[in-house]
Formats: structure tokens, sequence, C-alpha cells
């Protein structure tokens, strides 16, 4: 909402600069972005009348004026508007005039002819192009006769004002109208408010006479006024108007239009003219469109109906979207003489719906949607005839025609001091509160400390007991209400488990050397269904703002691998990324789906990088499964951890494994893809993906302290060649299970391939330690169970001990 | 025989002075002490000596035998020494060469935020409450004093699946739900932090994805001034000890009255910079009391029951504090980006 200082200064007296307005307004509850000074930038800039124009010798377009300027002689003025007319009073620059955008005015030569001035559109004045009026959007802006030589033109041209631009909340709608804010103010200034006095001579015939009022919707359009003004005379409305208009965003059009406008700016309530000569019969019914109906707008677009719609009709056809737009047909136009003149209380809802469906978003619509105040319906169409009466010479008939089908119930609310001060932690006296009630114009009347509160219709939003605390706090001010801290019984603060694991991971990794990465949850249809650990299908949105943001994430590794990729291309090669979030599960059972949380991770480029003593260790598939199982022993899983030999799609299907936790599935580790690597454009990445709850929340076997050995072990390496395809774990299990319980350690130190061996064959060295808890274990008993180990793998592998 | 003894004694002493090296030290010991030496000569052939003189001899010769033998360990501890500290000096390293690194990682700009929050509420009593991205209409914004057709569904264009689903758009819908689990009975003090989604265009100050982090408090007594006074403590703990903060009237459906609330400028001190846009306040919060409608449908007595509630945003925090100019960066990943905040 923009409002004009100057017009708001006709309704409460302002005894302070705008600014100072403005700051109390934004402590009070209603943000003012912006105080603008209208005539910002403008100097120098007075009324002038054309005594003469000739054409410029030397330049088609362009005319030479002789103007009084108000000062000594005439000036010439070289002027390029096609406009320009003898005898017109118009803005001129003299020369050390300042424009907008700090534009100085020089004495010039304009193709050989001197010119002394610059005679102004508004738009050089600094008026926004789609807010000047159409006779004027292309020329000079020409006064009325009336305007007076010599004068600053700033001052005629109402410009000598401030707008205050008013952010305002949801709620405040009764601040989208002149008489609100000046509520508003009055209430902030301890000042009354004037309203305006609203008087005509109406004539004897009667607007029932002329039209019936039906309304088929009585839900959407509870009230409706029609009044008939005849014998009207379409002209521009006076400057004054106009330009109140402008400052408020609204470009002038005609008498007529513009007081519609002008009175919903003022009230807040929208009204509507038609002509009434073109309106096509003496019947106005209100209904729900009819499914296929169509109507062409004022805007010159036709709108396909459907029942959602409320249409104002002829009876016949619509002839306008009810409180959204007028239709084309009955638009008032220069020869209009009736002016049927429409007040209506339309709901919110089906507003709504209209301007969404259409793109509609106007004056009228923005105000109906917020609610408007059912008593300013006829007090604002009364104030449109007497504007009427007096701007378009029109005649006023009797009366109104109506449809009436509903109470204004005023809202009743009591309250107590004391629940008051307990809301808010104060100690406000009574007295205080019932002088804000006061000063918000509340019919308040107070009884030992209790105030029966009547609220007024415009403020819609003030409905319940809290709502009038609000209003009592921020007329208090804010500033005055102490700092305490809830007293109450005590509650423990702390991380669940899963919280404080789920942190002990991320720490982990992070010292492990992986940065925390966070990615979109919203992905496309092609990346959703990459590298996934459960089936499922693809949560959508209705309305996605782009296929790449369309669908919601089954992994959170193609969006990693964007990372990675991004990174490469700003030349990164050492990129080692970890992420914790949520991935959207779904079957078509689901009314929503699943949420799991996933830890993944994606690791390229070095792991070490000690170049000046020759240590350079790049990221391998090792290198990812030894943080992975460092993870797992943090967590106390280490020893129900499995790792098997996988395929999957995208992946290296040689380097890959799945994981299982005491024998379920919990995600994989593994290199990407070449060919995913080469799409990317990504050299060798290892990539891994954890069900996060399933690794969190699996029980883990308690914390027990084993005891320290006291007695010296005995370790055995052996050497066994078996087939390639054997697999060091299968191996390292048997090695296990013969060893027995003396067996405590197996550790693998060496693999070996190589022509020695022969074909299709590997060697893989171990070392085994043996020791008894409770005594010196013998060589005679190490070497028992040694035996039972080289035994089993013999048989089970059939392993050679290399020698 | 007293005179050849104490020649033998100087001359070793004199050996032993001059040795530069153990081995020569040895060989000296060898020389004067050992079986052959002249030492051990001298004393085979005491017996040609006077009985009178035989101890004299004897007890001469064991002396010079200790001192040379002394004199020897001596010099030996000193040459041993001088080894030692020679081959040290050949150990020398430049030790300002690199060391090996311990490759490092660390938690996201905006973990650090919430992390950091979490823990300052955790402290005074809070636990963390996490919930669904995707939400109900339900909770996200009926339970919230949001019915449909509300026009204050405007303010926050929401993602739709179905008519009926969406993704969240604010971090309140879990105050809805945790109100529920607890059954009408206080007192519930909780944070919820969680990403949240909204339809913008991506750019340098709009995410379609961003996160939040709200606070509810629900308890018999709860004043407004304890929502000041809470705040007040949060903002001095994460922007410093001298802040002050101030609340401003504002609009939420979900809370009555609403506030939103302004920090004092950390970087200025209040004298005006452009991270405070010359003000000397910077809005962090949005906060009220809750509505009595949101306690009532998550059945709690809205007679016995008040609370408060707050809600702000970590990318600002974040940016704020570290005077990040790009509300991308966080979902970008830049290596270069996330290794700035290792002590954040």
């Amino acid at each position: 909402m923009f409002v004009s200082y100057k017009w708001l200064s006709e309704y409460v007296d302002l005894d302070i600069s705008p600014e100072e307005l403005a700051e109390k307004i934004t402590k009070s509850g209603i943000e003012v972005e912006n105080v603008q000074a209208v005539n910002e930038g403008i100097k120098d800039v007075v009324v002038g009348q054309v005594l003469e124009k000739e054409q410029h010798p030397n330049a088609e377009k362009l005319s030479k004026c002789l103007v009084d300027i108000g000062e000594g002689e005439p000036v010439q003025i070289i002027c390029g508007a096609q406009n320009v007319e003898k005898g017109q009073k118009v803005p001129v620059a003299k020369v050390g005039a300042v424009l907008p955008g700090n534009f100085k005015i020089k004495r010039a030569k304009l193709r050989g002819e001197e010119s002394n001035g610059m005679i102004c559109s508004l738009q050089e004045l600094g008026i926004e192009g789609k807010l000047v009026p159409k006779e004027f959007s292309d020329g000079i802006f020409v006064f009325p006769s009336d305007a007076e030589v010599g004068k600053n033109a700033m001052e005629q041209l109402f410009m000598d004002d401030y707008v205050l631009e008013l952010g305002l909340t949801p709620n405040r709608s009764d601040c989208l109208s002149m008489i609100g804010v000046a509520y508003e103010v009055a209430a902030i200034l301890k000042k009354e408010v004037r309203k305006p006095e609203v008087h005509y001579e109406a004539a004897e015939e009667k607007a029932t006479d002329y039209i019936t009022v039906n309304v088929e919707a009585k839900e959407d359009n509870p009230f409706y006024i029609a009044k008939i003004i005849k014998n009207v005379k379409i002209a521009p409305s006076p400057l004054w108007m106009q330009m109140r208009l402008i400052k408020a965003g609204i470009r002038p059009h005609n008498n007529v239009v513009d007081i519609t406008n002008y009175c919903l700016l003022e009230y807040g309530q929208p009204l509507h003219a038609f002509d009434y000569d073109r309106f096509g019969s003496k019947e106005i019914l209100v209904r729900r469109a009819h499914d296929g109906e169509t109507i062409v707008t004022l805007d010159d677009q036709e709108r396909k109906l459907t029942s959602d719609h409320l249409v104002i009709t002829n009876g016949k056809v619509p002839v306008a979207l009810a409180g959204v737009m007028g239709g084309a047909d009955s638009e008032v136009r220069d020869d209009t003489t009736t002016v049927l003149l429409e007040a209506a209380y339309f709901k919110g809802s089906v507003v709504r719906k209209a301007s969404k469906d259409f793109g509609l978003r106007s004056e009228a619509s923005l105000r109906f949607e917020k609610g408007v105040d059912p008593n300013r319906v006829k007090a604002a169409a009364e104030r449109a005839a007497q504007l009427i009466a007096k701007y378009a010479s029109g005649t006023v008939l009797e009366g109104e025609a109506e449809f009436h089908d509903f109470s204004i119930e005023k809202k009743v609310i009591t309250i107590s001091a004391e629940k008051i001060n307990n809301v808010l932690g104060t100690n406000i006296a009574v007295d205080e509160i019932k002088e804000i009630f006061d000063r918000l114009q509340f019919e308040t009347v107070e009884e030992n400390g209790l105030f029966t509160v009547t609220v007024p219709t415009r403020r819609g939003d003030i409905a319940i007991e809290e709502d009038l605390i609000e209003e009592v706090a921020r007329l208090y001010g804010y500033d005055y209400i102490p700092s305490t801290l809830p007293e109450g019984s005590s509650t423990s603060g702390a991380l669940t488990d899963y919280q404080l694991k789920r942190r002990k991971v991320r720490r982990f990794l992070e010292g492990a050397g992986l940065y925390q990465a966070i990615t979109y949850s919203l992905t496309s249809k092609e990346k959703a269904g990459q590298f996934t650990l459960e089936t499922s299908s693809f949560t959508q949105l209705a309305l996605p703002m782009s296929e790449e943001r369309s669908v919601l994430r089954l992994s959170l590794l193609p969006h990693l691998l964007e990372s990675v990729k991004y990174n490469k291309a700003r030349q990164i090669d050492d990129i080692h990324l970890y992420e914790i979030g949520s991935v959207f599960i779904s079957d078509d059972a689901l009314e929503k789906p699943l949420e799991k949380e996933r830890l993944s991770g994606v690791m390229t480029g070095h792991y070490v990088y000690h170049p000046w003593q020759g240590e350079k260790t790049k990221v391998d598939f090792y290198v990812v499964k030894g943080i992975l199982d460092g993870l797992f022993d943090l967590l106390g899983l280490l020893d129900e951890i499995e790792y098997k030999q996988a395929k999957r799609e995208g992946l290296h299907p040689g380097r890959t494994a799945d994981i299982y936790l005491n024998g379920s599935f919990i995600g994989f580790v593994g290199e990407l893809n070449p060919e995913v690597e080469k799409e990317y454009d990504l050299d060798e990445t290892y990539v891994f993906e954890l069900k996060l709850a399933d690794l969190i929340q699996y029980e883990a076997k308690p914390v027990i302290y084993t005891p320290i050995p006291r007695f010296p072990s005995i370790t055995r390496d052996i050497a066994l060649v078996v087939d390639q395809h054997v697999h060091a774990g299968e191996l390292q299990e048997t090695i296990r299970e013969a060893g027995g319980k003396l067996l405590k350690e197996i550790s693998i130190f060496d693999v070996y391939e190589g022509e020695r061996l022969g074909a299709g064959k590997k060697s893989i060295a171990f070392s085994l330690r043996y020791y008894d808890p409770e005594r010196t274990l013998t060589d005679e008993e190490a070497a028992k169970a040694h035996e039972k180990v080289i035994k089993a793998v013999e048989e089970k592998f059939s392993a050679v001990l290399r020698s | 025989m007293q005179e050849e003894l104490t020649k033998l004694r100087d001359e070793a002493l004199q050996k032993v002075r001059e040795a530069t090296d153990l081995k020569q030290l040895q060989n000296i010991r060898v020389q004067y002490l050992g079986k052959k030496g002249p030492i051990t000569e001298v004393l085979r052939g005491m017996g040609k000596l006077s009985k009178e003189e035989r101890p004299k001899i004897g007890a001469l010769a064991n002396e010079i035998r200790e001192v040379i033998a002394g004199e020897i360990t001596s010099k030996q501890e000193q040459l041993e020494k001088a080894e030692i500290e020679k081959k040290l000096q050949q150990e020398t390293i430049d030790v300002t060469l690199p060391g090996r690194p311990v490759r490092t990682g660390n938690h996201h700009p905006l973990q650090a935020v919430i992390e950091e929050i979490e823990d300052l509420f955790i402290g005074m009593g809070y636990t963390v409450e996490e919930g669904p991205e995707v939400e109900t209409d339900y909770y996200n914004f009926e339970a919230l004093n949001l019915p449909k057709g509300h026009p204050a569904r405007d303010m926050q264009d929401s993602f739709y699946i179905t008519d009926e689903i969406l993704l969240r758009t604010h971090t309140s819908p879990v105050q809805a739900r945790t109100l529920e689990k607890y059954k009408g009975k206080g007192p519930v003090k909780i944070i919820c932090p969680g990403k949240v989604y909204r339809r913008d265009t991506d750019d340098a100050t709009h995410s379609h994805q961003f996160t939040q982090i709200e606070g509810l408090v629900v308890d018999e007594n709860i004043r407004m001034s304890d929502l000041k006074g809470t705040l007040e403590v949060f903002a001095k703990k994460l922007f410093g000890e001298d802040r002050q903060i101030r609340l401003r009237p504002s609009f939420f459906p979900f809370t009555e009255p609403s506030v939103e609330v302004d920090v004092s400028c950390f970087k200025c001190s209040m004298k005006g910079c452009h991270v405070c846009k010359g003000t000397g306040w910077i809005e962090i919060l949005g906060a009220g009391m809750v509505h009595p409608n949101v306690l009532e449908m998550a059945g709690f007595d809205s007679k016995k029951y008040r609370g408060f509630a707050f809600g702000m945003g970590p990318e600002r925090i974040a940016m704020l504090k570290y005077g990040i100019d790009d509300i991308r960066h966080f979902y970008t990943n830049d290596v270069r980006f996330l290794k700035q905040f290792k002590q954040a």
C-alpha cells in the first residue's frame, strides 16, 4: 500500500515529519518499507504557457516554442513532443533546473536554434510510464487551463508530497485503505480520525426503477448494491485526484473510473462502474458461471469460465468476473451517460480462485481476497455517487437496488488486565490498557479490570483474546516488555542416542578427511533411479519448476557426483565428500514416502599426498574400505560386518562390494564404472552409500573390558598359495575357525601373484598370533593349533604352503 | 724400580691425554694395563726386591694402575660423549620442511550453525526433534492455524506432490507433531532443525531448498517476557555478550502476538554498516506466543497452557556470521568453500 502523506493528513492531523511517522508506524507493527519524496531530485520546474509554436526550420520533428514562464520575457524552447500546442500550460524545466537522475537543464542549441529550458513529460518528472494517463503517455504533460503560470510545477502537480510504502502482513488488510491507515496512525499518535463527509442531492427517480438485483450464489455474495447515476459526462478527473491515484500506483482513465478507484483507495471497498445502456438488461443476477461459459474482460482477453467462478450477469450472459475485473462490453466509455455503480461484498475464496486461475491480480481482487469491511460497502458507494455527481455532473437516482443476506455481527471479546499482563509478563495498569483500546477506537467497557471490547468490523483480524493482547503489546511497546526466563518445572536437555551417534559418525568421517556436503533433495527422473539401495517408485512433484528438480531423490550419490564434477572442473583433484540426508522410498500403497537417512560418500584423487618424502597414495578401494571399517569399529559393529563381491549398476563390476551387517544388507562400496566416470568427467572415483539408521540403531555388543594379556604370545607366519578366485576373507574365516581359542589375531601382510606361482594362482601371507590368557603358551600347544589351521586350508582350498 | 713406574705412569697419562678416539684408548688400556703390559712386568719382577721394598712397590704399582685406569675411564666417557654429539649433529634435519599431512575434512557451515544452536538450547533443557520433509497439508498448514484458503498460504508457495501431500515449507509441522506426542501435557521444550522447500528460483538470496530451526516451549505460565529473555540468551551466545535484541510486531498465523526479532549489529556495534544496512539492527528471527488454535488442535488446553515459538534460518545466520554473499555456496559443495569452516 502506497500512502500519500498529504492525503493521509486530510484524515488525521500529522504534526510530525514523514520520516518520523514512518518510524512510529514501523515500531507499532506495520513495516514502512520506504519513504519517498515524490519530487525527489527535481528543482526549478515551473508552469509555463506556450505563446507561440512553429515548425523548427531545420528539423521536421521539432517545434520552436515561445513560452511564458512567468518571469520577464518569454523564452524560446525547442520541443520534440508531438502534442505541444499554442495556448497550453505545461511544466517547464528552466535553465538551471534539475530533473530525476541528476539531469541538469542547460541553455542549448538544437539544430541551430536556441533552447532555454525543456517542456516536460510526466515520465521526465519521475512518474512511472505505466501510470501516466494515456493522453500524455507519448508526449508532454498539459495542465488544466486554470494552472497559474510561473508557479512551482511540483505544487501544481501535487508532487510536493511523500509516499510511505507499507509492507502489510496478511492480517492487516484493514490498512489497504486510507481510512484504515488513518485509524492506525490516529491510534499511534493519539489523534482523532476525520472521515469524509458524504452528501449529495438525489433525484426523485428511483434506482429500483432502472435495475433489480438477484443473487443466486448467496454464500459467495451475501451483499450487493447497485446505484444509478444519470447524465454523466465522461471527462478527465480533477488533477488532484489523478495525482492521488498515480501516487498510489493506479493509472488514471476518466472521471468515473478514477472515482471508483479513488473510493477503493479511500475506503478499501472495490467498486465497479458499468455503462447502463450497454448492460443489456434491467436485471443483475449474480451466480456461479456455467462450465464453458466465456467472458471478454476489460483487457480484451476472452476467459473461459467454470463453476468455480462467480460472475455478475445481466440475467443472460456474464458481464463481469465478480471482484476481479469487469467485462469489455459494459465498460464505461467516453459516450457513457448512465452509470450503473456496483458495490458488493464478495467472499475472498471465490475471488482468489478466479484471480489465481486467470492470473489476474487487481487492486479489487487483492482486497476482496483479504476481506473487506462489510460496513463500508454502502458508505463507499455513497461516496462514489457524491464524487460522480460533483466531478462528472451526474444525477444520482434515489436509493439503490440491493440484495442483502447477512447480518453484520460485531465481535465482543472480554479480557482481563490480569490475563494481558500474565501473557506478556508485564505490569501494565488498567487505565493504560483502557487508553490503548480507546486510541484504537475499540468500544470498551471496563469493570474491575475486566474489559468488554467491541471490535469494529474494519478490524476483521481481531477475533480472540490473544489478538487484543497483541494490540496492547504493540501500542504499549515491545521495548518495555521485560526479559525473563521460563519458570515452571525443569526439563533435561540432551541429544537422543540416534542424534548423538550420528554426530559421532560425522566427526569420524571428517577426521578421516571427508568434507560434509549438502545437496538438493529434488532431482531429475534420470538421476533419481541411480545407485538406489531399495526398490522404490518415484515421488514426483505435481508442478515442478524444472525437469532437473522434479522428483525426490532415492540416493545421495548422483548429486554428490555432481559436486565432484563441479570441483573437478575447477582444477580441484583431491575430493572427499560425505553427506547424511534423507531419501524418499515410496510405493503406490503409501500415502507419502518413507524417509530414510543415508550416509554416502565419494572419494577421488590422492588420499595421502606428501611428495617430498615420496608418499603419495591415491584413493583406491582399500582406502575407502579402511575408512568404513574404522566407522564400523567406532560403532562396535566391525565383527559383524561382511563384504561380499557384488555387481551393481553404475559401479565397476570387479571393484564393488555389498556390505552386510549380521547378515542384513546395509549398503555398498565400490569404484564407479569407468563409463559413469567418463559421463561425469571424473578420474578413478570411489563411492559408498549406507543405510544410516540400520547402522546406528543396531544394538552393538556392550563394552566389557577384556584383561590385558599377561603372558607372552607366539607368532607364526604362513604364506598360502591358492586359486586366484579364492577370497582372502574366506581363507581368513577358515583360519579363524580352525585356529580355535588360542588363535587371537590374524593379519594379512602380503598378497602376491606372479609367474613363479603358476597361472591362476596367488599367494596370501598371514601372520597368526597365538596366546593363552591363563598361562604361558608352549611351543607344542601353538604348533598343534597351527597344524589344524594348515590342515583346514589345505582341505578346504587346496592351499599349498609356500616355502 | 720406583722410578721406572713413575715414568710409566707419566708416559701412560700423556698418551691417554693425547688419545682422540675410543680405539686408541683401548690400545692404551691394553698396552699399559694388560697382562703383558709394563706394569705387570714390573710387578712380576718384584721377586728380586727386598722384603721391605716389596709391599711399597706393590702399593705404588697398584696405585699407578688405578690412576691410569681412572684416567682412561674418564677419557673414555669424554670421547663417547663427543662421539654421540657428533652422531646427533649428523642427524640434524630441516625442521621447516612440511610435515606429513593428516587429511581432515570438516562440517558444513550450516551444520556448524545448527549444532551450535542445538547445543545452546540443549543446555537450557531443550531436546532436538526432527520430522518428515514430505508432509501432509494438515501438519504443514492446517494444524498451524492455516486452514485451506487462508490468505497467508500465499506467503509460501509450496511444492505439492498431491493435493494433500507436499514438501514442508517450514519446520513448524514438527512442532505440531511433537505437541501431539506429548498428549496435552507439558512442559514441552524443543528445537527442530531441518530442511525445508519453497517454490523459489535459485539466485544469490533465494534457494528452493534451505534449512530452518524452530523452537517451541509450552508450559503452564509461559510469558512473552520469557520469549524475550530466551532469545536474548541466544543472541548473546551466538553473536557476542554485548548484543541486544529488539522485538517488532509482525504476523504469523501460528503465533499471536507475533514479532520479528532484530539483533544489534555485531559488525559495527550499532554504528551502522553494510551488514545492518545502516540501521544498527539485523533481522534474525520470527517469533511469538503460540496461537491457542495450534495448542487446541494438538490436544493442549489453551486455558491452562501457553507457549512461545521462534524460527530462524541457519543460512542467514551463517551468511551474517561468516560474511558469505551467495546462498548457493551452501549447496554447490565447492571444496575451497567447505574447507574454510574447520574452526566454525
